[in-house]
């Protein structure tokens, strides 16, 4: 025993600290086209390399090529540019009105608009997502009305949530959009769950679990995984791994594990990594996944590699355990530029064009904004009624909380 | 009617509920193929086949959430957690999301599951296969909990439950599995066939949750109770000799206040009975509604007879249970204040 050393605790660091060079030298990135594109009955264990890989489409000079390109038309992927933009106006000006004291919190998905925005294409109406806090683009692209969204986040007189749940915990069950929660990971084996009821009652429907990088560290995605795996649900095991979890980097939670995407492979579900910058990508690789879902081949696991541009929410500021350069050095790109690029080479779209709609976005959100404004914001206008906390705990209310609610004078 | 003992009471519900409404599905831990360790769900996968009945890997907060994705898609989930003490995984689940989705969604999405699970001690299960959590249930709003006393009761509320539109914590005291155990341990076993309440109709009926029952009509003193420690009361009456009114709760949350208030306002005196531990226990609650609801007719402070502040023992199992002596002597004090 004398020639062991005693032992020592490992904590993983990121490679840069605020003050340093920003370094992705370590995020290996497969060229684009690089990466084959298996059958859906493919095993999981064929392909395993594909946990470890990056599939790519647009390459640097903003052509799409390889195997997963050609999926999609130039109206599809104009009205999918018309989505991220209009998703990141939208953020935008809604942390704007935070700042203004309008609502008291808003997370935006600056950076990170190809992964809902794309996905949400892939599945039909009535399939299911179990959104974590930065999957707006799932609605936007399922064209739920932003005045909504905006009454949801300012609690005002509209909010079809009656102020109860933080600004941005939507829920739309027409919209395919499971109500958020805002703690973490639950949703994923619930995903899990629905999945499994379509297929007990011989139904065509499919769910889609989503979650970030930190929150695979809990017990419930792991759960998630055992399930999906041995009943071979019909669903689609999302992981947005946008690098920080608030201040913690994706290492703390990936521990010795590659990659994410490599946590399913233990559990014989196929597993794909895919640049999450990347519209085609994003939508080629979900489209695979839906599909093997719907012919019940069973669940998909896909990381998406992207970057949280912005701080984790309006509460947070990224300044104080990161460099402020880093998103510039971020090496796969903006998803809104590099759609845009292609558009642009296709010859399906122009500057001009794009600056025109920048224009007619703004223009939509600002008049959702006014209109959203008027039912009230946090602070000013009409608002939800006390009536509301007392309502809807149960279908009926009981005795003692309608005690309660004439005691608060209700 | 038939003979049934508290398990075939609860197969029977389920039997029941699979058969009228093709979207209840029954899961848990060793419940297909086996029918349980308890054997409740005996003969259900067989006769509704593997998809409406099946075993689930051993993880509550899986087995939980799982059943709240199929509530959300439109079935009715009717799960078994194996031991109430092995619900603490899926604590999460059951009050962030089970209790809660009706209110945060708006009623957009709703919960409709039944957790069923096995509770209390009295099969020398020691600190893991004995405890009674309803009180980290009826500190949650959203949930409602059910905790019946005898078989006749176990399936009218459990196809009630079922049937309610919210999340239903199903808490089935273990050692009135096979008959109405009153904590004479050392007495030989009286089976439910023995008892009224082992007379169980073999169709659908329903009892509605948040409504206690009387068993024993007294004068003396109300001693409110639920699960074993109904009968561990209805004992303590007859070996005391004080006339006691015995109230089985049925369900604490929702509670039945008014049953509890008529009867204090009769009697002036109160003790409480749980065989879980004392401190923040559910006889808080009822204590603290009865002497504001029923100050001006007490005529004694209400006493709290519960298990101890402690882990369930193994071995000094019958020291810890609070069984008919204690309650008795409980009684005996309440009336001499």
């Amino acid at each position: 025993m004398s020639d062991l050393d005693r032992l020592s605790l490992h904590v993983p660091e990121p490679a840069v600290r605020p003050g340093g060079q920003p370094d992705f030298s370590n995020v290996k990135i497969a060229k684009a086209g690089s990466v084959p594109r298996p059958e859906v009955d493919v095993a999981s264990e064929e392909i395993r390399d594909l946990a470890y890989s990056i599939i790519r489409v647009l390459n640097r000079d903003g052509e799409a090529v390889g195997p997963w390109a050609g999926l999609l038309s130039d109206d599809e992927l104009l009205a999918g540019l018309r989505h991220m933009m209009t998703l990141r106006t939208f953020d935008a000006r809604m942390v704007m009105a935070q700042r203004q004291g309008k609502t008291s919190f808003y997370m935006q998905h600056l950076g990170e608009e190809a992964v809902s925005c794309a996905f949400r294409r892939a599945l039909v109406k009535g399939d299911m997502n179990f959104p974590t806090y930065r999957q707006a683009g799932l609605l936007i692209a399922d064209g739920y009305p932003m005045v909504e969204m905006m009454n949801q986040i300012f609690s005002n007189e509209s909010d079809p949530l009656r102020g109860r749940q933080l600004p941005i915990m939507y829920s739309s069950k027409e919209h395919g959009f499971f109500t958020i929660s805002g703690n973490l990971a639950t949703q994923y084996v619930q995903a899990v769950g629905w999945a499994m009821a379509s297929a007990i009652k011989r139904d065509t429907k499919i769910a889609a679990a989503w979650i970030g990088d930190g929150s695979t560290a809990e017990s419930d995605f792991h759960s998630a995984l055992v399930f999906a795996s041995t009943y071979k649900a019909p669903v689609i095991l999302n992981i947005v791994n946008n690098q920080w979890a608030i201040s913690t980097f994706q290492g703390i939670a990936r521990g010795g594990s590659g990659t994410f995407a490599a946590r399913g492979l233990g559990f014989g579900i196929p597993a794909l990594r895919v640049d999450g910058n990347d519209y085609l990508a994003v939508y080629a690789v979900a489209k695979w996944a839906a599909e093997r879902a719907r012919r019940n081949l069973g669940p998909t696991l896909i990381e998406y590699v992207t970057y949280r541009v912005g701080a984790h929410s309006t509460s947070d500021d990224p300044s104080a355990y990161r460099p402020k350069t880093e998103s510039e050095a971020w090496p796969l790109g903006d998803p809104v530029l590099r759609l845009k690029k292609h558009l642009i080479l296709r010859g399906a779209w122009s500057e001009e064009r794009h600056a025109q709609a920048e224009a007619e976005i703004l223009d939509e959100v600002i008049q959702a904004q006014k209109q959203a404004e008027g039912h009230g914001t946090l602070h000013a206008g009409g608002k939800p009624s006390v009536r509301d906390i007392f309502e809807g705990v149960y279908a009926e209310m009981p005795p003692h909380i309608r005690r309660q609610r004439q005691k608060a004078g209700y | 009617m038939a003979r049934m003992t508290m398990i075939e009471a609860v197969r029977s519900a389920m039997d029941v509920s699979m058969e009228r409404d093709d979207n209840v599905v029954v899961f848990g831990e060793d419940v297909g193929y086996f029918g349980g360790v308890f054997r409740c769900t005996q003969g259900l996968q067989a006769k509704y086949g593997k998809t409406r009945c099946f075993d689930a890997p051993i993880s509550e907060s899986g087995i939980v959430g799982t059943a709240i994705g199929m509530a959300a898609y439109g079935l009715k989930p009717c799960v078994e957690i194996q031991f109430a003490d092995y619900m603490y995984p899926a604590y999460d689940q059951i009050t962030q999301e089970a209790a809660r989705i009706r209110y945060r969604s708006n009623g957009d999405f709703t919960c409709p599951i039944v957790l069923r699970m096995p509770t209390g001690g009295g099969i020398f299960g020691g600190q893991t296969h004995s405890q009674s959590p309803e009180a980290l249930f009826t500190h949650v709003c959203g949930l409602k909990v059910v905790v019946p006393s005898n078989p006749y009761d176990a399936k009218g509320l459990l196809i009630a439950s079922i049937e309610d539109p919210d999340p239903v914590m199903f808490l089935e005291p273990k050692r009135l599995y096979n008959g109405p155990f009153d904590g004479h341990h050392d007495r030989p076993v009286i089976p439910w066939s023995k008892h009224d309440l082992g007379e169980v109709p073999e169709g659908h009926y329903t009892i509605p949750i948040g409504k206690a029952e009387v068993r024993r009509q007294g004068s003396a003193v109300t001693v409110v109770a639920y699960g074993t420690m109904v009968h561990v009361a209805l004992a303590a009456a007859e070996e005391t000799g004080i006339d006691a009114e015995v109230i089985d709760l049925r369900s604490l949350l929702p509670l039945d206040l008014d049953t509890i208030v008529k009867s204090v306002e009769k009697t002036g005196r109160c003790v409480v009975v749980h065989e879980a531990t004392l401190t923040s226990g559910f006889g808080g609650e009822v204590a603290a509604l009865v002497q504001e609801h029923c100050f001006y007719h007490l005529e004694a402070p209400v006493v709290r007879v519960a298990g101890w502040d402690t882990p369930y023992p193994h071995a000094q199992e019958w020291d810890y249970f609070p069984g008919p002596a204690r309650l008795g002597r409980a009684l005996v004090e309440v009336m001499e204040a």
